[in-house]
């Protein structure tokens, strides 16, 4: 059940998307949170949500998985919407006004875009994630953050850290369903009673995860010295990111998006 | 032959530990290029401990250590870890990398060897422990015993010397076991590498050329398997679990029959068996 939560969202495939190199998705999809801010028409609109289909079908992931990103953010998004929708500034046709709140014609079309910004930015966010496995996320990351070595940002290390986080996620995965179902056995209820008493149920879980997560450290820890660890500093690496032509062309890709988007805007 | 590991008049006290209590007390001992040497003990008997000290992880209170003609000191400790290569009890607290191959080259990658060495290293390494199909796999995906052959696929790449084995097979199901054992053998056979197995395993002792039994952080005794294992039940107080041919032999003993007093395998057991009645 938990293992969907986090890990199901890498879906393995063989598209373009899935064979970019990591660090091209990852910047591309901020720059592209970045030029939604560009569109103000309908048009403008029209071209980003025609980019993004076709981004996600050359992914070749199915469309329900994109609804499905949408899903649990609906009630923040609506919420959001009619807030625009009720106290933006008011222009254009008033169909209705009480006190401060109005509705009219220009805050009927804010609250579209608002909710067609929305769904670009969690859908162009879910096809990064769904493409790109965790691993060579925090490779991208690494790289990208490489110019704060300037500073003496421990950036080597902050990497393998979160390499060994992420290997570590289905062990720990594990090992908490393991304590639950001791737990349960010794009549620990888990997802019943109030929410004091759920969060009472919680605390015998959390102390045995706690100690067996800080021995599997020391353990780590040690292991990682006999085996010659040191620091990053002269470490050779293993797994290396390649920019392909098909980074490039998507770079370019972006780029054309974006002086359509200055030319076609209100 | 000159002696591979050294160990002479070694003491060691933990440092929570008040100071007249030691967990090591004056050991000394020492093992032979390629020689395969067991350690066997109880539990909190100083043996892991042990371990540690000959790679430097603890610092001895006392005594000398040398490792290949390095007498192991802080400016040495690196050199030294690169001739060792240790596998532990816990086959998930020792696996590094996000993925086989990445954990295969951690070691490699330590020292700095160049990418493209590792590119032949690793699949080399990962083909030898028979794991060459799972290269990409995520550890949470593989059995304890598999995990334990990656483990030694990343001592294979890095190619060390010693092979220190802290209780390596003891968290293992039987098949895991003897697939781990046999990569060692097989590793043995290849290369002329000197293992120190740390084990309540019997099986696994009874792979080694020589046994030193600790007991209570001192060096008890010291014989090959067949010697160690004539003392039958009192095995069990050495911290072994008794193999099945000594524990048959014992239980016929108790019934008055007459067993010889050399150690035998299963099969010399069997032998012996069905000679038994026959004889007469």
């Amino acid at each position: 059940m938990m293992n969907k939560l986090i890990f199901g969202r890498y879906i393995p495939g063989d598209s373009v998307i899935h064979h970019m190199d990591p660090r091209a998705k990852l910047l591309l999809s901020f720059y592209f949170i970045g030029i939604i801010f560009i569109a103000n028409n309908w048009l403008t609109y029209l071209l980003l949500f025609a980019f993004t289909f076709l981004a996600i079908t050359l992914s070749g992931v199915k469309w329900s998985f994109f609804i499905n990103g949408v899903k649990p953010l609906i009630w923040l998004i609506l919420f959001t919407v009619v807030l625009q929708i009720l106290f933006s500034a008011s222009g254009g046709h008033v169909y209705w006004h009480w006190g401060i709140i109005t509705i009219s014609q220009l805050g009927l079309i804010n609250g579209a875009y608002i909710f067609c910004r929305f769904v670009l930015i969690i859908f162009m966010s879910t096809l990064l994630t769904l493409t790109t496995p965790p691993l060579e996320l925090s490779d991208a990351i690494e790289y990208i953050l490489m110019p704060l070595k300037a500073v003496h940002f421990p950036v080597y290390e902050v990497a393998l850290m979160l390499s060994i986080a992420l290997r570590f996620v289905p062990t720990l995965m594990d090992e908490t369903e393991k304590i639950m179902n001791a737990q349960r056995a010794r009549g620990v209820d888990f997802g019943e009673g109030n929410i004091f008493q759920q969060m009472r149920a919680v605390v015998p879980l959390l102390i045995p995860l706690f100690v067996s997560s800080f021995n599997r450290a020391e353990d780590l820890a040690t292991a990682m010295e006999a085996r010659g660890y040191q620091g990053g500093e002269g470490r050779s690496k293993f797994r290396i990111l390649k920019w392909h032509a098909r980074d490039s062309w998507a770079t370019v890709s972006f780029a054309v998006l974006t002086a359509a988007l200055i030319f076609l805007r209100a | 032959m000159s002696p591979i590991i050294d160990v002479e008049h070694l003491n060691y006290r933990y440092p929570q530990q008040p100071a007249d209590e030691l967990t090591l007390r004056d050991v000394s001992f020492s093992i032979a290029a390629g020689e395969w040497v067991a350690i066997v003990g109880h539990n909190g008997s100083g043996k892991s401990t042990l371990a540690k000290n000959i790679n430097g992880l603890l610092a001895p209170a006392s005594g000398t250590i040398t490792v290949d003609g390095q007498v192991l000191a802080e400016d040495t400790v690196w050199d030294i870890r690169r001739k060792i290569g240790m596998v532990f009890q816990n086959p998930d607290n020792q696996f590094v990398g996000a993925t086989v191959a990445d954990d295969v080259a951690f070691g490699l990658e330590n020292q700095g060897v160049s990418r493209e060495e590792m590119l032949t290293r690793v699949p080399a390494a990962l083909k030898q422990v028979n794991m060459q199909d799972f290269a990409t796999r995520e550890p949470a995906r593989l059995s304890g015993g598999q995990k334990q052959r990656v483990a030694l696929a990343g001592m294979i790449a890095a190619r060390p010397q010693i092979l220190i084995l802290d209780e390596a097979t003891s968290m293992l199901d039987p098949r895991g076991r003897e697939e781990v054992l046999a990569t060692i053998r097989q590793m043995k056979a290849a290369s002329d590498l000197t293992v120190l197995s740390i084990t309540h395993d019997i099986d696994e002792a009874a792979s080694a050329n020589r046994i030193l039994v600790v007991n209570d952080g001192q060096l008890k005794e010291e014989g090959t398997p067949a010697e160690i294992f004539k003392h039958g039940e009192d095995l069990i107080k050495m911290g072994l679990d008794m193999p099945y041919a000594e524990r048959l032999k014992a239980a016929l003993k108790r019934q008055n029959v007459q067993v010889p007093a050399t150690y035998l395998t299963e099969k010399g057991m069997a032998d012996w068996l069905w000679q038994l009645r026959s004889n007469k």
